[in-house]
């Protein structure tokens, strides 16, 4: 994993590359900019992370904010860790889990699918049969498998999108806990953001 | 109409992940197990989101529009796109699928395609292309890397803001498609020819074919 570099440029020292209509700082600004995409993100989103899974949500929430925190995308590490911290755990769990998810508090089952999500992050061809094997045994079903791959490959665009468009930081940080109350409760859809559908 | 595909060394793009066995069939379709149960006559990404049709659905729908939507980069350039980055990631399904699919839309100029995917030549891309690329490796690799000096550059030869953000979400849809992949080891054919109706069927008529 690459440390940070004080003298990389970063799109969050100067503003977004790119003019973002939306006042929303990160992803939230950058889904208002390109509705036709940003539907069927949502809908894949939505349903990866709050639809039926024998993954928790709160499981869900820590592959999510792992790998955002591997990515270095401070916007989205933030926005999970927040979401993450209001499941079992909190954000006692949160910050054991970003700071080395090897010795996190978390059932083997857990730290099997968190290293898959590791792996996927840094390199998927990486993802061997002896992880898949460990997460197996530690009871891992096809669907869990499934899921904290797909989830850390998702984490992997978003992270991207957001940083690589240098898009806003958001100047208070209540924001997240705001985001968090939206996202344990509506979810990922865009219903209510503006009173549409 | 495309021509066969260049005699690629498939071979060369597999790394020692992928058993180099083949079956007792004349027709090679896949050389490993993917890491679930997915349907096995289902090459690719396509069987992941069978398995998961949940998102499957939207994550073809998200493909369709990315490459065949609306957007100031024309189809072929979206496709190459993919590909370039695809083959940054080293995912062999997606870069050989994209591959194809760019070839397609570049039909006579096809060869340009494997100038810039599989020879690192960009030399006969337009400046503002070029441009482009530079932020799509910087973005394949991580996003905080891309400097407000590859956007002016990028702007330099004509990119309007449209085109640097579709060039980054293409980027990034690619660095989350190749993991989905390559992570949970999805059937990946290795005979090169397979690639070219699959390239077709793409180019034509899109992803959400549901």
């Amino acid at each position: 994993m690459q440390q940070p570099n004080a003298s990389i440029a970063c799109g969050d020292a100067s503003g977004p590359h790119i003019n973002v209509t939306s006042p929303l700082p990160g992803i939230t600004g950058l889904l208002e900019e390109r509705l036709d995409t940003a539907e069927h993100i949502r809908d894949a989103t939505h349903a990866l992370l709050r639809g039926p899974s024998s993954m928790t949500e709160g499981e869900r929430e820590l592959v999510a904010t792992l790998v955002s925190s591997r990515n270095e995308c401070r916007f989205c590490t933030n926005a999970h860790a927040y979401t993450a911290a209001r499941y079992d755990g909190g954000m006692s769990l949160v910050q054991d889990v970003v700071r080395d998810h090897t010795a996190a508090p978390v059932s083997e089952r857990m730290h099997a699918l968190l290293h898959i999500a590791a792996l996927v992050q840094s390199d998927a061809r990486s993802v061997d049969d002896a992880a898949i094997t460990r997460a197996r045994d530690a009871g891992a079903t096809d669907l869990d498998i499934h899921d904290t791959v797909l989830t850390a490959a998702m984490f992997c665009f978003y992270n991207r999108y957001v940083d690589g468009l240098g898009s806003s930081y958001p100047s208070d940080e209540s924001y997240f806990e705001t985001l968090a109350d939206r996202l344990t409760t509506t979810g990922y859809m865009r219903k209510g953001l503006d009173g549409t559908h | 109409m495309v021509g066969a595909a260049p005699k690629l060394d498939v071979c060369a793009l597999l790394d020692d992940r992928f058993s180099l066995r083949h079956d007792d069939n004349t027709h090679t379709t896949a050389t490993h197990m993917a890491h679930i149960a997915v349907d096995p006559s289902i090459p690719g990404i396509r069987s992941l989101f069978t398995f998961r049709p949940e998102t499957g659905v939207p994550l073809t729908r998200l493909a369709h529009v990315l490459l065949h939507g609306e957007s100031p980069l024309t189809k072929g350039e979206r496709e190459l796109i993919a590909a370039f980055v695809s083959h940054g990631n080293k995912c062999t399904f997606c870069t050989m699928s994209h591959a194809a699919a760019a070839r397609h839309h570049y039909g006579d100029d096809k060869d340009l395609v494997d100038e810039v995917v599989f020879k690192g030549d960009n030399s006969r891309l337009s400046p503002k292309m070029q441009a482009l690329l530079v932020i799509a490796e910087k973005v394949r690799r991580g996003g905080r890397i891309v400097t407000d000096e590859d956007v002016a550059a990028a702007r330099a030869e004509g990119a309007v803001d449209r085109d640097i953000h579709d060039t980054v979400l293409i980027t990034a849809a690619f660095c989350m498609f190749n993991r989905y992949v390559d992570g949970l080891k999805a059937l990946t054919p290795s005979d090169a020819e397979t690639y070219v109706p699959m390239g077709a069927l793409m180019a034509e008529r899109g992803y959400a074919r549901d």
